[in-house]
């Protein structure tokens, strides 16, 4: 053992430098690191936007009152950026995961291919979410009042 | 895994019972599947509902949980997405947490929640289902 390291240390002397193992403080951020970490942090995301959506299938099927609570939830500033930031989720997590089954298969592994498609993944996220946010907001007028629907 | 030269006993006799139980993918699987239903039940979802005006009134929320083509797909959404999920959140509580027996309580707590929840959306999908 002591032979064996006297000559790594004599070698390690003119030899070149060796690659170090993945360290917090040595990690170069990098995109494919970034889409890993938001694929799982926005699963996480959206775990809490199914509980949001059931409580809102919940709050349908409890009638017009209590619909105008979570809707007035929904509605409020917090809510508005709690429903927002869970669509925004959907929209990396579907983008994402669609590449996830891209690999799953054995395509896009090439190192710039898949930074290329994580900055796509990123960019794309965030216009679509946007696209829904401008669709939602310039939305036509409430439709006139539904005739035929029966309360409960 | 060496094993004494006189010995007649075969290695298959120590593996036996111990390997494989044909069941190693099946978390995998069920992880991709899911994932497959919620590429299309996700997008449909979010654009129906915005299509519908859910965010005008219950008359509107309630005639589009009323209407079957609505809320079947919606019932395979909450199947699909809570067995994601369930799966999903299961591999991060296995990575990040350690401690036997705070991981076992909060996979459990998991399961738990991820079962409770689906079968209260699918209660209230089908109780707006039977208006008629």
């Amino acid at each position: 053992m002591a032979e064996g390291g006297s000559a790594a240390a004599v070698k390690k002397a003119g030899a070149p430098e060796r690659p170090l193992s993945p360290h917090l403080q040595v990690w170069r951020w990098h995109a494919t690191m970034w889409t890993s970490i938001l694929h799982r942090a926005t699963g996480i995301g959206l775990y809490g936007g199914a509980i949001f959506f059931t409580l809102w299938l919940v709050s349908v099927s409890l009638g017009p009152q209590i619909y105008g609570v979570s809707s007035s939830l929904i509605g409020s500033p917090v809510g508005q950026i709690v429903l927002w930031a869970i669509l925004f989720c959907a929209c990396f997590h579907i983008l994402s995961g669609l590449r996830h089954l891209v690999w799953d298969v054995g395509f896009g592994f090439k190192k710039q291919t898949a930074s290329f498609w994580s900055v796509v993944i990123v960019l794309g996220a965030i216009a679509m979410t946007a696209g829904l946010y401008v669709w939602v907001a310039s939305a036509p007028p409430p439709p006139p009042q539904f005739g035929g629907m029966p309360i409960q | 895994m060496s094993r004494p030269s006189n010995s007649l006993r075969q290695p298959l006799a120590k593996a036996r019972g111990l390997g494989s139980a044909k069941e190693g993918s099946g978390h995998f699987i069920t992880q991709r599947v899911t994932a497959i239903a919620l590429l299309f039940l996700l997008p449909w979802l979010i654009i129906s509902m915005i299509k519908a005006h859910v965010q005008h009134g219950w008359e509107a929320a309630a005639l589009w949980l009323n209407m079957p083509w609505n809320a079947v797909p919606a019932a395979l959404f909450i199947v699909a997405a809570f067995t994601h999920m369930q799966a999903g959140m299961q591999v991060v509580i296995e990575d990040y947490i350690g401690k036997t027996w705070t991981r076992a309580l909060l996979l459990i707590l998991n399961t738990f929640v991820a079962l409770a929840v689906a079968v209260i959306a699918l209660h209230a999908i089908l109780k707006v289902s039977s208006w008629v």
